[in-house]
């Protein structure tokens, strides 16, 4: 066995895996976008004819849908970013010997099924939970104001649903800085916040974005926190995705909408990949 | 042991309570923010755990009363246990295909530089930018397109297409952790490649691999949105609460949930241990 | 250059500090004046306390109860940056992400100051280092990252410089040169620096005032000579180079000299050299100040006689011998090798003698094995 070939070898079997199984159904997905249905054919069934203005449709059909996505993907990330930094920032440095006990704490309810959890926030949030009452009690919250079917419900699902993805990369990041350099801040006469500014959050960038990706990513394209916490005002593109292709069986422009969103996280995500990394990470 | 005679006619100058307080208040206001966010997150566990107990009959949706009942019959609702079945059955071929070809590919990327190394970790990382309704949804238009029906093989390859990733990357960076030395160092004393593999390299990646492996039956197990597109009529555990919310999961579904956080729990944990003794054993 | 004390400057006092963690009494009313401008290093083994001192004197940590003042200003719960004293970190703590340049201009800009290129100029050049302005720390080697720590802290001009093992990291040749070159910096820029360290070399190499600490408490504070010459404790007498204690009795007086008694053999000492409180002592003798003579030679001084020289060790510089007394306890003396050639060999009967103002005196209930142990220094203590 030569040497120049084990890596090759070694890569084979899974590379083929993923040609087949993540490659070729992009493809597919593309080929699939520009079809049109066959003439007195039955449902689902298609020919191609490179139908481009699918894309036309199936965007300007649901602008609504995409925006919201986006905006609730990018509030979720926001407040899981917010939510999760104090958190890691406490696991890093100040919990001591319980460091290894807490991150097991942050990660241990996700052990509970997602489902199971998103499930649970309905009923909490719900009437018959234990924060509508008391919010309404305290007049904080007026008697016909609810919680679920809610845009807050859907943003406050995604964010908790997603909250280790953010919590452990700034883990990460944070664990990797010397708290002498905090230290050090401090006695060059920087105050707690400009110490933040300063030291802490550019050594802690590589976490932010990571996080920041990992939050966003799945939270753009997820349609359960909506269809389980939210209403039909508050459908994002993932389930118009879903429901093109269970309940109405129009592939074309389900495949059109997967590509539109595949392709704007994408963009996306490179833009925010080199706007950070023009700011010299370490 | 005081040979040194000193003067202590000084009265000790104590410290304002007030400077005191405001400084303590300083140094655990991220710890008293930590104890609102691990609250947060353990919500919903502690909600699902407690409607485990409660004697609700088909609809958990209000407290009725306590009972062991539920956690006695964990099988008592219908399908409960036969979604828990396919879940685990999926979850360990997914674990198993993933881990070795994730390993391989970790081993390559990791160990060798060759020709397309940087191609080979863009390949690895597009699928977890990807949006997992874009991969569930192009895989499913793949499978339609061969006349596979959906099903129990078309979920497995399709968590074993997600998994991987997660794998390669958990692996990758215990290798990178690695001292080559060591390995030189086992060349050095006389043991060939392959017994430099069997008998150095690959114990100490073991644990790269193990939570590699851990890592992806957590994935699979818990996944929806991609078994969704391809299982079909086959209903995993995830997919039962789906379908169950809107009518009020059953308690059993909670047992179930609690059971697993609790399982999980003390494999991390037991993890831990077994890794801190090996520490200390070293 | 700008400088950030001149509201505040003066003597920097502690005033009955007292700082525990848990049970563990990490500093136990400690009273300590740093006159201004001096070298002051606070001396002690790991977890002598001196780490912990520093970071209250930073302001890092807050003192249980005791008052700091700098000059008039009370500055005991004054936040680090509030506080007109600059550190010199373990390990340096610079500034990963920044250049160097940068990291030197972070306290400047902190305190507001605008045009900070001449400050960061001066002080890179005063450092030897302005070709290196524009790199990132982990560029740097060792030697250069201490000095641009160092930078940091006095571009800022600080009332007090403190300094955490600064050498620690650095290899032998390299820290006494860095030795050296602190010693002379301190002089051109005129701070009060306070170092901190557990090496006693690197002590009496720098400091004018050395305190050397243990277990919380200020041992003994004086010169370099001082300390060495005349030391109070058995611990000072062990941890700063090497003594030979014999337990003794004070068997009366003869003008300024006491007649002290070591097990049957009478020696004179000055009486200002005594520490004892009693009547019992350990009778204290550097291992340099002996002089061996095999018996029948003349000798001057104190003399003791019966010993056997047990082993020999030829290190250059000097011969150093180790010699057991009748009483049976091993005494250690070093010989110049003043004409190339070690006289004596193993199994020699000899006598040791000295001048008798070279002998202290501590108390005899000490622990005659305090300060001896030679424990490897874990550089992240507390």
């Amino acid at each position: 066995m030569s040497k120049v070939k084990l890596p090759y070898l070694l890569l084979l079997p899974g590379f083929l895996f993923l040609f087949t199984f993540f490659i070729l159904p992009i493809a597919n997905l593309a080929q699939t976008s520009t079809q049109t249905p066959i003439a007195d054919g039955d449902t689902g069934q298609y020919e191609q004819t490179l139908r481009f203005s699918n894309y036309l449709d199936a965007f300007t059909e649901n602008q609504e849908q995409f925006a919201r996505s986006f905006v609730f993907a990018l509030c979720a990330t926001v407040l899981a970013l917010a939510i999760s930094y104090p958190l890691a920032y406490a696991i890093a440095f100040k919990a001591g010997k319980l460091k290894n006990f807490l991150l097991v704490l942050v990660v241990a309810p996700f052990f509970v099924s997602f489902l199971l959890r998103t499930v649970a926030w309905k009923q909490i949030l719900g009437e018959e939970g234990f924060i509508v009452p008391s919010l309404r009690t305290f007049g904080i919250i007026s008697e016909s104001t609810t919680l679920t079917s809610t845009s807050f419900a859907v943003i406050m699902g995604m964010t908790y649903n997603f909250l280790p993805f953010m919590t452990l990369p700034l883990y990460a990041s944070l664990e990797r800085i010397d708290p002498r350099t905090m230290e050090a801040s401090g006695d060059l006469y920087a105050n707690g916040i400009t110490t933040f500014r300063k030291v802490t959050l550019p050594l802690s960038m590589p976490g932010v974005v990571a996080g920041t990706l990992l939050t966003f990513i799945p939270a753009a394209g997820d349609y359960v926190n909506a269809a389980i916490l939210g209403s039909p005002n508050t459908r994002m593109i993932g389930n118009v995705i879903e429901s093109r292709y269970f309940k109405i069986v129009d592939y074309p422009t389900a495949a059109a909408l997967s590509f539109t969103l595949m392709v704007a996280i994408l963009i996306l995500v490179t833009l925010y990949i080199r706007k950070a990394g023009t700011e010299e990470l370490v | 042991m005081s040979a040194h005679v000193k003067q202590k006619d000084a009265s000790i100058p104590t410290i304002p309570i007030k400077a005191r307080l405001s400084r303590w208040f300083g140094r655990n206001l991220i710890r008293i923010y930590a104890v609102f966010g691990f609250t947060y997150l353990f919500i919903p566990v502690a909600y699902t755990f407690a409607f485990s107990f409660n004697d609700s009959g088909k609809s958990n949706l209000v407290w009725k009363g306590f009972t062991f009942d539920n956690w006695k019959n964990p099988c008592g609702a219908p399908e409960v246990c036969t979604a828990l079945g396919n879940s685990i059955k999926i979850g360990l071929l997914a674990t198993i295909f993933s881990t070795i070809l994730g390993t391989m590919i970790a081993f390559a990327i990791g160990r060798y530089a060759f020709k397309g190394r940087s191609s080979s970790n863009l390949l690895i990382f597009l699928p977890m930018a990807t949006p997992e309704i874009v991969l569930g949804a192009s895989l499913l238009s793949l499978f339609l397109v061969f006349q596979i029906n959906p099903g129990f093989w078309p979920t497995v390859i399709a968590h074993v297409m997600f998994c991987i990733s997660f794998v390669v990357v958990t692996v990758k960076a215990r290798i990178a952790s690695l001292d080559p030395r060591l390995e030189q160092a086992a060349m050095d004393l006389y043991a060939n490649e392959l017994e430099t593999f069997r008998k150095v390299t690959l114990p100490l990646v073991a644990p790269g691999i193990a939570g590699a492996a851990l890592l992806a039956f957590s994935l699979s197990f818990d996944d929806f949105i991609i078994t969704n597109f391809n299982s079909g009529t086959l209903k995993t555990f995830p997919e039962f609460v789906y379908t169950s919310a809107a009518r009020g999961i059953p308690a059993q579904a909670n047992v179930i949930g609690s059971a697993m956080f609790f399982l999980a729990l003390i494999i991390v944990i037991a993890g831990q241990f077994v890794g801190k003794r090996v520490k200390v054993a070293k | 250059m700008t400088d950030a004390s001149s509201a505040t400057r003066g003597d920097l006092r502690l005033t009955r500090i007292t700082k525990t963690y848990g049970d563990f009494t990490a500093v136990n009313d400690l009273t300590l004046t740093i006159p201004e401008g001096s070298f002051f290093a606070l001396l002690g083994p790991s977890g002598c306390g001196k780490t912990t001192t520093l970071r209250m004197i930073a302001g890092l940590e807050e003192p249980n109860v005791g008052s700091i003042h700098l000059g008039a200003t009370d500055i005991t719960t004054k936040r680090p940056y509030q506080r007109p004293i600059n550190t010199v970190f373990q390990n340096y703590a610079l500034f990963p992400h920044l250049t160097i340049f940068e990291n030197i201009a972070f306290g400047l800009r902190r305190r507001g100051i605008k045009n900070v290129d001449a400050d960061v100029n001066k002080v890179l050049e005063l450092v030897e280092l302005p070709h290196l302005a524009q790199r990132k720390p982990t560029q740097l080697s060792g030697g250069q990252q201490q000095r641009i720590a160092l930078a940091r802290a006095i571009v800022n001009r600080p009332a007090l410089l403190l300094l955490d093992e600064p050498l620690g990291a650095l290899d032998l040749k390299l820290r006494r040169q860095m030795q050296i070159e602190l010693k002379w910096i301190q002089r051109e820029v005129g701070l009060t620096f306070v170092h901190v360290t557990h090496d006693q070399e690197e002590a009496m190499t720098m400091a004018d005032t050395i305190a050397v600490m243990n277990e919380g408490e200020i041992e003994q504070m004086g010169s370099p000579a001082d300390l060495y010459d005349n030391p109070e404790t058995a611990f000072v007498a062990n941890f700063l180079g090497q003594s030979n204690l014999i337990k003794g009795r004070i068997e009366g007086t003869d003008g300024d000299n006491l007649v002290v008694d070591l097990y049957g053999q009478k020696i004179g000492m000055p009486k200002n050299r005594s520490h004892a409180v009693d009547n019992s002592i350990y009778a204290g003798i550097r291992p340099e100040k002996f002089r061996i003579s095999l018996v029948g030679t003349p000798t001057r001084g104190n003399t003791l006689t019966g010993g056997r020289i047990e082993d020999v060790s030829y290190i250059g510089v000097s011969t150093q011998y180790q010699v057991m007394m009748p009483w049976g306890q091993e005494v250690m003396v070093f010989e110049q090798n003043d004409d190339g050639v070690a006289p004596f060999d193993k199994g020699d009967e000899v006598v040791i003698s000295w001048e008798p103002n070279f002998t202290f005196a501590l108390r005899g209930d000490e622990d005659a094995e305090a300060g001896t142990e030679v424990i490897p220094e874990d550089l992240d203590e507390e």
